[in-house]
């Protein structure tokens, strides 16, 4: 009240809006990063004017070329898509299988520390990488083709379902294992009866949801060499192919949507 | 003067919310309008300032005609209406004066508004009615951080910095406890002798209404029933009012389609 | 429930009851079915797959020792990796807002509005970044500016679609306040809308500058710009010992960005 008093005896009173920040040395000195930021970024980055001045031109070529897309190599189109099918679902049953044990290996409260760490580290390295990166890896390792792309995606499965099955496990109701190890259950038994009947629920909308992203996936890492539909169109665009690329494009949009959907359906009729 | 003549609201094909209202405000009056969930009330309330637009009718503020005005006019005659909400209403992320400044959103520029470079005269006014509520102390904390019945007075100071012609009160103290509640409606209540300013308030409570008001007005399935003094609000009025739907005191009644956007804490 | 009273009765226990049973013979015939469809069909030549441990791990034999020859390049291609993410974010926050603004239910002007914006989100999001890199890097040549369009152009679908769920999901009061008091249509979105969504715009802000710094990292890989440039020029050359180097720095960059949105979020929400 004191304060009011104040205000009060003082009468042409002011008020500005309490500024967003309220020490001025920081308000002023981000603005002052964000600038000499933004001044660096742009000038170090090489921008290669001459080319991109071509760009308007190029790029009435090249959507000229690619309306109305082709779609007369249909068959093509399918063999990619058919391939990318087989290259998600493969890669999903063996990911979201091989996500159990480490999961249970990166949830603190189940694994021993040593174990803990391992396990921490497989899904932070696998989660590290963009798929493309370990595909073009395993490209290299194993050869093109679509045993690239199933490796990959397991990897990919591996990491992200991994991850949110350990964090699941982490939050399961404790007191159901301490119900099984005082029937004198052993390890394996405790995780069968105690664990896995709490998250398996999840691990079930986990796996439409990653079915689903491995299809997106199968789409991207096949322009490094992994098989599916994105080596069918990395084919088109290197061959100028505008039209051909296109009607890929389109399709695997339309395709992207329809698994979105699908996927959400299950998901919302198993939950 | 507040004049409303004929007034309908119908939504969609259903039956009619508001059949025909007829009701007169002289300046300077406070008039309290009671009736069951679902009578009407907080319709009839938002028909005024056209945040429910009338089906037919006409809703004159001092010569004013209201219900045919479009944009920028209806903008302009909104300025001139204060509305208190049952939910406060209140922009919880932001400080409780500029809240407050709010109300001046209709006068001010656009760039005044987003910078909050609001002109003197707005801010002294701010300062003087919340000294005069016993809020300035709390000029720049953040909205969400009053207790209900000093955000209620928020937004009663936000009403009054329109420097309205007519204040609406749609259930203001429905969303607070009994003692504050008593507090906003003597706080109302000087507040429209102050200022000569008439005042609707939308309410529930029948003991207030009888207590703080000159003039109480009666609805039941859109239509006036009772418009007398509270004197003649008699236990006769009372059941034609609410006989046979609920308790008065009942708040708990399940909300009708008009009510949907009122808030409830 | 009936059978299994009978059952319990005559003190037989089943886990599932036939219908249950049913179902679940039933999802494993069919995902059986899948399986050996798929592995019939899928053009692998099957003698290298049993050879692919040998590989994988003859391929990890020869990246180790990483080889740091050439890291300041590396530094180098990855700070323009980072400036290529935080560039695109920041540019993309400006087509991202008015098009979430279009496309949430509660603030688009009119219908064409909505599903124009609604057009531009699913088409932004159903096209993978590195797919939009390999069009902007036919149109514009190789180089950064593909790389941020690239970024931009699928992050405007990301931002967009959750800043016009936050739009959508705003308490309606304020905004019924603000009409009230005579406010215009742009009053009442700095007052009542801006406030309301602050929290939500930096928490997906952030979100997805995290995204693109690891979506960054594989744009060089078609041409666009940053430190896959350099991965596919060691790739090329067999030169597996760089690759390993890039690999390490890979990571080292994606938990730096990982702790960093991490104090930004405490700092800021």
């Amino acid at each position: 009240m004191a304060k009011s008093d104040r205000e009060a005896s003082a009468p042409p009173r002011t008020w500005r809006k309490p500024p967003f920040i309220a020490n001025p040395w920081v308000r002023y000195g981000l603005l002052v990063v964000l600038v000499v930021y933004l001044v660096w970024a742009l000038g170090t980055l090489p921008f290669n004017w001459e080319r991109i001045s071509e760009g308007l031109p190029r790029a009435a070529r090249i959507f000229g070329g690619g309306f109305p897309p082709n779609l007369s190599r249909f068959d093509l189109l399918l063999t990619g898509f058919t391939e990318s099918l087989q290259i998600a679902i493969l890669a999903t049953l063996l990911g979201v299988l091989l996500s159990i044990p480490f999961a249970v290996m990166a949830a603190r409260n189940v694994a021993p520390l040593p174990i803990y760490l391992l396990g921490r580290a497989v899904i932070i390295v696998s989660r590290s990488f963009h798929p493309v990166i370990v595909a073009i890896l395993f490209v290299a390792a194993v050869g093109f083709g679509p045993l690239a792309g199933i490796l990959t995606l397991t990897l990919y499965s591996i990491g992200f379902v991994g991850k949110l099955l350990a964090e699941e496990i982490e939050e399961i109701d404790w007191g159901q294992v301490e119900a099984m190890r005082s029937t004198g259950a052993g390890y394996l038994a405790t995780l069968c009866y105690a664990v896995f009947p709490q998250i398996l629920p999840r691990q079930v909308g986990l796996s439409m949801y990653q079915l689903d992203s491995n299809l997106r996936a199968s789409a991207v890492v096949g322009i490094v060499g992994a098989g599916g539909i994105g080596s069918t169109l990395m084919n088109a665009f290197g061959r100028y192919d505008y039209d051909f690329a296109f009607a890929i494009l389109l399709v695997i949009i339309a395709v992207i949507l329809a698994s979105e959907g699908v996927s959400g359906w299950v998901r919302k009729k198993i939950w | 003067m507040l004049e409303i003549s004929h007034l309908i609201k119908r939504y969609g094909r259903d039956e009619p919310v508001l059949k025909g209202l007829d009701l007169t405000v002289e300046d300077n009056s406070v008039v309290s309008i009671v009736g069951a969930s679902g009578a009407g009330k907080s319709t009839m309330l938002r028909c005024i300032n056209r945040l429910v637009e009338p089906t037919s009718g006409s809703i004159k503020l001092n010569g004013t005609e209201l219900v045919t005005l479009r944009h920028g006019q209806l903008r302009r005659a909104r300025r001139k209406i204060g509305m208190v909400f049952q939910g406060f209403n209140l922009i919880d992320r932001l400080t409780v004066m500029e809240n407050v400044l709010a109300g001046r959103l209709g006068y001010v520029n656009l760039f005044q508004a987003i910078t909050r470079r609001y002109p003197d005269a707005d801010i002294e006014r701010a300062f003087v009615l919340m000294e005069r509520v016993g809020i300035a102390h709390y000029a720049n904390k953040r909205a969400d951080e009053l207790s209900g019945g000093e955000r209620q007075r928020v937004g009663v100071v936000r009403a009054l910095m329109q420097e309205p012609e007519v204040l609406l009160a749609d259930e203001p103290t429905a969303s607070l406890d009994p003692r504050t509640s008593e507090q906003i409606m003597v706080l109302l209540q000087s507040l429209a002798s102050e200022l000569s300013l008439p005042v609707l308030i939308n309410i529930h409570n029948v003991a207030q209404a009888r207590s703080y008001t000159d003039r109480i007005v009666g609805l039941r399935h859109g239509t006036m029933i009772f418009d007398g003094s509270p004197a003649d609000f008699d236990k006769e009025a009372l059941d034609a009012i609410y006989g046979g739907i609920e308790a008065p005191e009942d708040e708990l009644a399940p909300p009708a389609a008009e009510e949907v956007s009122d808030g409830q804490e | 429930m009936v059978d299994d009273a009978d059952l319990l009765a005559e003190r037989i226990w089943r886990r599932h009851n036939p219908k249950q049973q049913l179902i679940r013979y039933g999802a494993m015939l069919l995902t059986l079915m899948v399986v050996i469809w798929v592995v019939s069909d899928i053009d692998i030549f099957w003698p290298w797959v049993w050879d692919a441990p040998n590989q994988i791990s003859s391929l990890g034999a020869r990246m180790w020792p990483p080889d740091p020859a050439r890291l300041s390049e590396i530094i180098a291609a990855m700070i323009e990796t980072v400036h290529i993410a935080t560039l695109a974010t920041m540019l993309t926050i400006f087509i991202a807002l008015p098009v979430s603004y279009i496309a949430a239910q509660n603030t688009t002007p009119n219908r064409a509005c909505l599903w124009l914006g609604r057009f531009i989100l699913v088409s932004s999001r159903s096209v993978n970044t590195i797919i939009w890199a390999l069009l902007f890097v036919a149109i514009f040549g190789p180089g950064v500016l593909a790389g941020i369009l690239a970024i931009m152009f699928r992050s405007v679908g990301f931002i967009g679609k959750l800043m016009g769920e936050a739009i959508e999901e705003i308490d309606r009061r304020p905004v019924e306040a603000m009409e009230a008091t005579g406010a215009s249509k742009a009053k009442v979105i700095a007052y009542a809308v801006v406030p309301q969504v602050m929290p939500a715009f930096f928490a997906i802000v952030i979100l997805r500058w995290d995204i693109n710094i690891r979506e960054s990292t594989v744009l060089g890989l078609v041409g666009a710009g940053g430190i896959g440039m350099i991965l596919q020029g060691a790739i090329d050359t067999f030169a597996w010992p760089t690759v390993a180097t890039i690999l390490i720095a890979i990571i080292a960059l994606v938990l730096v960005g990982e702790a960093v949105t991490g104090l930004l979020r405490r700092k800021v929400i």
